[in-house]
This record gives C-alpha cells, sequence and structure tokens, in this order.
C-alpha cells in the first residue's frame, strides 16, 4: 500500500468534493458528515465523472407515499444516467454485489504525525497545524 | 381423460342487452333498458363482423360468432383440443358511464355467464366481469362471486378511465389477491381518453396495434405505484396483449428505474424481476419473429418459462387450421403453458371431469 | 450484467474499435435566455413572450409536467461553466463533446419554446421562424460541424408549409421536424402537405420525441411518475410509425425519408412483427396498402440509435440489432441530456467494422446527404 497525500481537510468543505491525480487516475474525495471517502471518480456504467453526483440521502420505503432517509449525503447519483452508489463501499443500489465503484482507503492525519514521515508527499507541503486527507492505493 | 391444456381466453358473445341480458336485470333495469332502448354495448374496440372478432368458419349460421355454445364447444374443445377454457366476455358493461348501470350490467353478464354456460358445461370457467369506474361496486361484485369457483379470475379492460396501477384502484386488488383471484387485463377500451398518446386512430387495424402499448403501460403502472408490493400474492394476467414487446420493454424499464429509482424507492427491485413473478400473458396473439431463432431469441430474452399461458382467443381471428399454439415453441414451453402455468396462476381452476 | 463495465476506463477506450468521425443524429442546443430570440421576433412577439408566453396543454408555465430527474433533463455536468443551461455554450459544446468525440456532424434538434405544442398558433408560427433563423445564426454558421433542422408546428399546416418553403430557399437545413405527440397521430391526412412538401424537397422528415398535443402519455391514462412518462415516450414512436404507416403515408409519398429521433430501436422490430401478423386480419380495412407493413419500415424509417437498450446479455442487444437491421441505425447521443449514450460504451456487443462505420457514420451520411 501506497499512501498518498491528497488534500488537506480544510480543503474540501462538508458536502463537498475535490478530484485529485493519483497513479494516473483521477479518484473524487467526498466529504460527508465528518467522513471522508475516497473512489475512483469514474461511474462503471459509462464513464461519467462521480464528482458531479449528486449526493443525496440514502432513501428506502416500506410502501408506496414513506420515503426513509437516512445517511443524508452519502449516497451518489451518478451525473448521467443516475445510477446511485454508496460512498462508503462504492456499490450501486441495483446491484450492489457487481456494480461497484473501486474504493480506496482514506486515512486523515494531522500535520505533527506525518511530519514524522513516511509518505509520499506529491504536492503537498505538510505543516504541522493542519490535518491532512491519505489515500491509500 | 384427455391431455389437460386449459384455453385461458376464449369469447362467448352477448347478443344484446334487451335479449341476452333481459333475464338477468331486476325491474328497474328491464324497464330502463326496454323503454329507452339501452343496447348495443359492442366496444369500439370489437366490431362483431369485423374479420379479427370472428374468423369466417367460427361464424354460426345466426348470431355473432361466439353466441352458440355447441359452435364454441366444437371449435374450443374439440377442434383447437382445450380441456377447459376460461370465458372472458367483451360485452361493454365494463365501459358504461352511469356506474350503477354499469354494476347492474356487469351482474347480469356474470350471472348469464354462470347459467347459461358454466351450467352447461363443466369445462368452462370465466372471469368476473366489474365495473371498475367505481371500485367499491368492483368489489361488490367480487365478494358477490368468490364462493363460487368456477370464477377464477376478474376481467378488466387494457383502457380505462385511469391507468390501473392508482391508488384508488387498490381495494379492488385487496379482495382480489384475498379471494385468489388474478386480475386478467383483456384487450379493449372505454374510449374514455384517446387510446394512443399520440391521438384517436383511424383505423381499427392501427387501433389494435396501440392495444400493444397500452398493456405496457398498464404494466409499468401496476408496478412503479408499488401495487405488488403491497398486494404480494396479486397476479396480473394480460391476455390478448402480444407477447414479442416483453425482452424490450422490460429492458427499457430497467434502465429507466436504475436511474429514476428515488422517485418510487418501495419499488425495491428491478421492474423485469417483479414482472417475472407477477406478470403472466395469454399466448394469442404471440406477434412472432418470422423464424424459429428468433422466436427461441424472445423465449431466451424473457427469461421465465411461467409467464406463457395457453390460449385460443376463440372466436377471434388469430391464426389459421386447427392449432393454437404460437410457432417454433419448444416443446417444454407447450406443456408448461398448457397445464402447469394456468394451474399456477388461476389457483381457483379445479379439474373435476 | 457484462463484464465490460467492471474493466478500467483506460483498458476500454483502447479496445473500442477505431476512433473515427462519427456523426451524432441528436445534439439538442438551448438558448442562453429566451430574450435571445428577440433579434428574431417582431416587437409585438418580443412582449408576447414576455407576458402571456407559452400556452400549451399542459399544467405549468414554468416546468414540464412530470418533473425530471435532473435540473433541466441533463447530465450534471454539462453546465457550462460561464453560465447558461446544459447546450447553451458553443465553446462548452465543442470541449466537452464534439471535439473529443471527433464528431463530424451533428444534428441540431431544438426542444426549447415547444414550437410543436403552441396553442396560439400566430405566437407559434413567430417563433418557430425565430428559432429556425436562431439555429443558423447562433450555430451552424459558427460550427460548420452542426446542422439545422426546419422546425414546424405541425398544428398549423398552412403556416408549417410556409415555413418549410422559406427556410429551404435559404437552403441550409437538413431535415424538416415534426412532433410525434401533435393534435392528431401524424399519419393523418391534415398534415399530408407537410409530408408532400418533404417529399418535394428531398428533405428528411425528422420525428424526435416529447410534445404536448393533449393526449396522455399512455393510451390507458395520465401515470403518476416521471419513469413511467419517460418509457411512454418509446410507446409513442411505436404508434406514430403505425399511424405512418398504416395512413399510408409512404405509399403516398414514396422518395419520403423518416427519421425517428430519441426513440431508440428496442420496440421496432416487435411493432413490425404485429403490424405484419395482422395485416392479413384487417387488410380490407387498409386496401390502399399494397406492400407489408415491415417493407415499407424498412424502406422509409431510420431510427436513432439513443436510448440505447441495455439487455444483461451482449447478444441479445446484437439479436436487437439483427432484427432492425444495420442500414436502419443512425448513432445519436442525445447530448446534453442526462440518459446520453457514450459512443464508446453504448454499443456493448461487437461490431464488425462496416456495421460500425455505417451506424456512426455511413446510414446519417447517406440519408442527409452530407
Amino acid at each position: 500500500m501506497t499512501r498518498h497525500i491528497v488534500a488537506r481537510t480544510n480543503d474540501i468543505p462538508p458536502g463537498g468534493n475535490k478530484v485529485v491525480s493519483v497513479d494516473g487516475r483521477d479518484i473524487v474525495v467526498f466529504h460527508a458528515n465528518g467522513e471522508f471517502f475516497a473512489l475512483l471518480n469514474r461511474c462503471p456504467h459509462a464513464g461519467a465523472p462521480l464528482d458531479k453526483a449528486a449526493c443525496v440521502a440514502r432513501l428506502t420505503s416500506p410502501e408506496p407515499g414513506v420515503y426513509q432517509r437516512s445517511r443524508v449525503g452519502e449516497l451518489l447519483r451518478c451525473a448521467w444516467h443516475g445510477w446511485e452508489f454508496d460512498m462508503r463501499n462504492g456499490q450501486s443500489w441495483f446491484d450492489p454485489k457487481r456494480v461497484k465503484v473501486r474504493t480506496y482507503p482514506v486515512v486523515i492525519e494531522d500535520g505533527e504525525t506525518l511530519a514524522k514521515g513516511p509518505y509520499v508527499a506529491e504536492t503537498f507541503p505538510v505543516h504541522i497545524e493542519d490535518s491532512y486527507v491519505i489515500i491509500e492505493t | 381423460m384427455a391431455t389437460t391444456r386449459i384455453d385461458c381466453d376464449i369469447h362467448p358473445a352477448v347478443g344484446g342487452t334487451r335479449t341476452t341480458l333481459l333475464p338477468y336485470l331486476d325491474d328497474h333495469w328491464k324497464e330502463q333498458v326496454v323503454s329507452r332502448a339501452i343496447d348495443g354495448l359492442d366496444l369500439t374496440s370489437y366490431p362483431p363482423h369485423m374479420p379479427l372478432s370472428g374468423r369466417a368458419d367460427w361464424w354460426p349460421a345466426k348470431g355473432k360468432p361466439g353466441s352458440d355454445l355447441a359452435m364454441l364447444q366444437r371449435g374450443a374443445f374439440d377442434q383447437l383440443g382445450a380441456s377447459h377454457a376460461i370465458c372472458n366476455v367483451l360485452y361493454g358493461a365494463q365501459a358504461v358511464y352511469d356506474p350503477y348501470m354499469a354494476a347492474a350490467f356487469c351482474k347480469a353478464i356474470n350471472d348469464w355467464i354462470a347459467a347459461e354456460w358454466l351450467a352447461s358445461d363443466s369445462r368452462l370457467r370465466a372471469s368476473i366481469v366489474v365495473p371498475m369506474q367505481a371500485p367499491d361496486l368492483a368489489i361488490e361484485e367480487i365478494e358477490r362471486r368468490a364462493g363460487d369457483h368456477r370464477f377464477v379470475s376478474v376481467l378488466v379492460l387494457a383502457q380505462g378511465e385511469t391507468l390501473l396501477g392508482r391508488r384508488h384502484y387498490w381495494p379492488v386488488y385487496q379482495a382480489a389477491e384475498r379471494h385468489k383471484l388474478p386480475i386478467a387485463i383483456h384487450a379493449g377500451s372505454q374510449y374514455r381518453t384517446a387510446p394512443s398518446s399520440i391521438g384517436w386512430p383511424s383505423y381499427r387495424y392501427e387501433y389494435y396495434l396501440a392495444e400493444a402499448q397500452a398493456f405496457q403501460a398498464q404494466v409499468l403502472s401496476l408496478i412503479y405505484e408499488g401495487v405488488f408490493g403491497k398486494f404480494p400474492g396479486l397476479t396480473v394476467v394480460l391476455m390478448e396483449s402480444g407477447v414479442s414487446w416483453l425482452p424490450a420493454f422490460m429492458w427499457r424499464a430497467n434502465k429507466t428505474w436504475r436511474g429514476v429509482r428515488v422517485e418510487v424507492p418501495w419499488v425495491d427491485r428491478e421492474p423485469a424481476a417483479i414482472m417475472r413473478d407477477h406478470i403472466r400473458f395469454t399466448t394469442q396473439p404471440f406477434d412472432s419473429p418470422p423464424d424459429a431463432a428468433g422466436v427461441a431469441d424472445i423465449i431466451d430474452m424473457i427469461g421465465s418459462d411461467k409467464m406463457f399461458l395457453f390460449s385460443s382467443d376463440y372466436p377471434h381471428w388469430q391464426f389459421d387450421g386447427d392449432d393454437a399454439i404460437p410457432p417454433h415453441l419448444p416443446a417444454s414451453l407447450v406443456s408448461r403453458m398448457c397445464a402447469d402455468n394456468p394451474l399456477e396462476t388461476f389457483p381457483r381452476l379445479s379439474l373435476a371431469a | 450484467m457484462s463484464d465490460v463495465i467492471d474493466r478500467p476506463m483506460l483498458e476500454q477506450e483502447a479496445t473500442a474499435k477505431g476512433r473515427f468521425r462519427i456523426i451524432d443524429c441528436d445534439i439538442h442546443p438551448s438558448l442562453h435566455a429566451r430574450s435571445d430570440l428577440n433579434p428574431f421576433l417582431a416587437k409585438r412577439w418580443q412582449d408576447h413572450l414576455k407576458t402571456y408566453g407559452d400556452h400549451l396543454r399542459t399544467p405549468y408555465i414554468g416546468t414540464t409536467p412530470y418533473p425530471r430527474s435532473s435540473p433541466l433533463i441533463a447530465r450534471r455536468d454539462a453546465w457550462p461553466p460561464t453560465g447558461g443551461p446544459p447546450g447553451s455554450d458553443l465553446a462548452f459544446m465543442r470541449q466537452q463533446h464534439l471535439d473529443p468525440f471527433d464528431v463530424e456532424c451533428g444534428m441540431l434538434q431544438v426542444l426549447d419554446m415547444f414550437i410543436f405544442s403552441q396553442q396560439n398558433l400566430e405566437f407559434g408560427a413567430a417563433i418557430q421562424r425565430a428559432v429556425n433563423e436562431w439555429q443558423l445564426a447562433h450555430w451552424t454558421s459558427r460550427e460548420p460541424r452542426l446542422k439545422a433542422a426546419i422546425l414546424v408546428g405541425q398544428d398549423d399546416t398552412p403556416a408549417a408549409v410556409a415555413e418549410i418553403k422559406r427556410c429551404a430557399k435559404i437552403g441550409q437545413y437538413v431535415q424538416i421536424n415534426v412532433s410525434p405527440r401533435a393534435n392528431e397521430p401524424l399519419g393523418r391526412r391534415r398534415y399530408w402537405p407537410i409530408y408532400a412538401l418533404a417529399e418535394e424537397l428531398d428533405l428528411p422528415l425528422g420525428i424526435h420525441v416529447g410534445g404536448y398535443g393533449g393526449h396522455a402519455p399512455t393510451g390507458g391514462g395520465w401515470p403518476s411518475y416521471y419513469a413511467e412518462e419517460h418509457q411512454s415516450n418509446a410507446h409513442s414512436m411505436a404508434a406514430t410509425l403505425a399511424s405512418l404507416v398504416i395512413e399510408g403515408v409512404p405509399e403516398r409519398f414514396p422518395r419520403l425519408k423518416i427519421v425517428f429521433i430519441e426513440g431508440g430501436f428496442g420496440w421496432i422490430s416487435s411493432t413490425m412483427w404485429r403490424m405484419d401478423q395482422h395485416f392479413e386480419r384487417f387488410r380490407d380495412e387498409v386496401p390502399h396498402l399494397k406492400r407489408r407493413p415491415s417493407e415499407y419500415v424498412r424502406e422509409h424509417f431510420w431510427f436513432t440509435t439513443q436510448p440505447i437498450d441495455e439487455p444483461d446479455e451482449a447478444r441479445h442487444l446484437r439479436s436487437l440489432i439483427e432484427w432492425v437491421g444495420v442500414d436502419r441505425l443512425l448513432f445519436s447521443s442525445d447530448y446534453p441530456h442526462w440518459d446520453f449514450d457514450d459512443p464508446r460504451f453504448a454499443f456493448r456487443t461487437p461490431l464488425t467494422e462496416v456495421e460500425r462505420a455505417k451506424i456512426f457514420n455511413g446510414n446519417a451520411r447517406a440519408l442527409y446527404k452530407l
């Protein structure tokens, strides 16, 4: 596993995202409900950029007219055909076993810990007062 | 005993309101019908004399095709080889605007079928004709027939006032589910609004083609309104709908649902999966591809051999000769669709000899 | 689900056969704002546009009757960074769509302004002219890859005929467009003057899904959900095909070419089988038809491919293509709508190079005489 520093946590506001390039891949990092999630920035259906997806609630329903919402903002509706993916594990709604987006483990580290190494610096200067999003590939 | 072959769609014909149905009306409706000459309710969808409505060799000497019991028995049983048959009466009681008249005429049709057809031949069964324009009255009619197991399904037209999935119809489905009656949606229109999304067709031929799309819209309505979630025991049979349109229709429904699911989150699995569980088709007309490979492809694409129900659509002219089975169907499918599938689909069928 | 989707992007791009130039038969440009039409409108109609506006057979002023799956029916990444709705910015359209996919020609289909459905016929005539002029001024004169269509409100047939004649004299339009959801089925005689003129001018008749003719989206009534209404587009196209063939439009106008746009093609084969199966039963009702319905379809109709069907098995898509016939198909993307087909991935079944060349380029080139 290689650890890549891709952003300061302050760079990605809650409900927002940032696209970073790691090992030649575009990876999108989402910030939702206090956590960070990293996914390949490409829908497995036809390649749409997931950073433009709508971030919505997980929606279920026991019967017509009843709308149950949970994990608000953690489901992605793809920017093109609207397929739903779970930010947390990349699984599609309609076929979670066979259709999913590649996800990457995310770790948040503070600058002080990072300063001790080892890490792949990419283009990031590390300041001990900030905290950072680390993606593992 | 002959091989079981259940013909799920035949059409006894009502000669007229003032003739056939009169004995089965109460005094008020008898007087209305006679003094106001209320009659002629053959549906615009099925002019009795157009070729499709009656194959030439199935015309009795007098009256409409399907009006002569003996001739129907010879046709459906002797000639076409059915062991049992389900009667679906298409006379337009279902389309009457006055809900009480509609209910009275539907009741009369059901009384007539029971007295003059089902009582005369133990191989015959029937669908309950109901006035969907007044759902509570439709339920009354269902309850009235529920104890008579010769009635095996509930008949509705493919084009009514509103799409069948809508919630004001749900109590009807609840009653049907409770009594193990599938809903049989049969080709035919109340002609309340244009029978096609593009307007009013000029020709019956054009109208007949538009029926296929009406069935598709009804299936989508039932699925997306959540009818099968609410009534998991409900089965819906499409009668005289055509079959070969099903695969592309299933794929388009799945494709749409994957992207628009948030609109209907109570639909918890793909529409095609729901169709395979809850929707059934009678096999005439099939609208077959011209070759065996094409038919095999369509069957493969549909992905369920439980969906097919043998029918002749007697006396409608869907084929020539004595073989009502559409061409190129595999033998295993034929045997399922003639016996197993109808028995599973219509639980009230009982095969006393 | 085929394994294609799980392969990483780079491999898919490499294996997609040959980067060749495509002809995209369905692209939707948008107005930045309705006032963009003012240069092409008399003052009276500029004012009308601001005050009375659209008068359609729908409940709302500000939205389609059924709310869409995404804002303005568009891909969420298609909003131009400089502002304006998706499809309104030529530079962004080039950058996002025309250049990366090497689009050789793109057929414009303007949906703004509901030209086909305006109840106020004079207003409709004014805006159809304005939109037809706008296409040239804002799009095709600036971008030679894009091709304009003569859009006409079919229900005012005399005005439609006049507008077609006007545009035909200018000579920069590649087809004539009407809507399948008109007041009556398109096969009806009242529309025949448009077809006669299309045949005379040797311009294809384009029929794009949509429109508000005043009928429910289904023969059984009004659906509750967009999910139903969206699929009803395919139903309308099937009914329109039946109407045109059965009323005898191709019989009467043997040189007329008709293009169905954004209906997809999965429904076509079963519609042809149904038409043929019942032709004998109804033959005496339609003695004006001299040939089997499917023959008319194979000679007079073309179909753009989007939205492409997505069966679980690739070979089933192959069957659909063979049943319709490769010669009938015209690639379309529907850019910038949400259910857009990406030319690299839409066809999840092997096509020969000859087939690919026909569907993505050759059929459209021949049909539109490009």
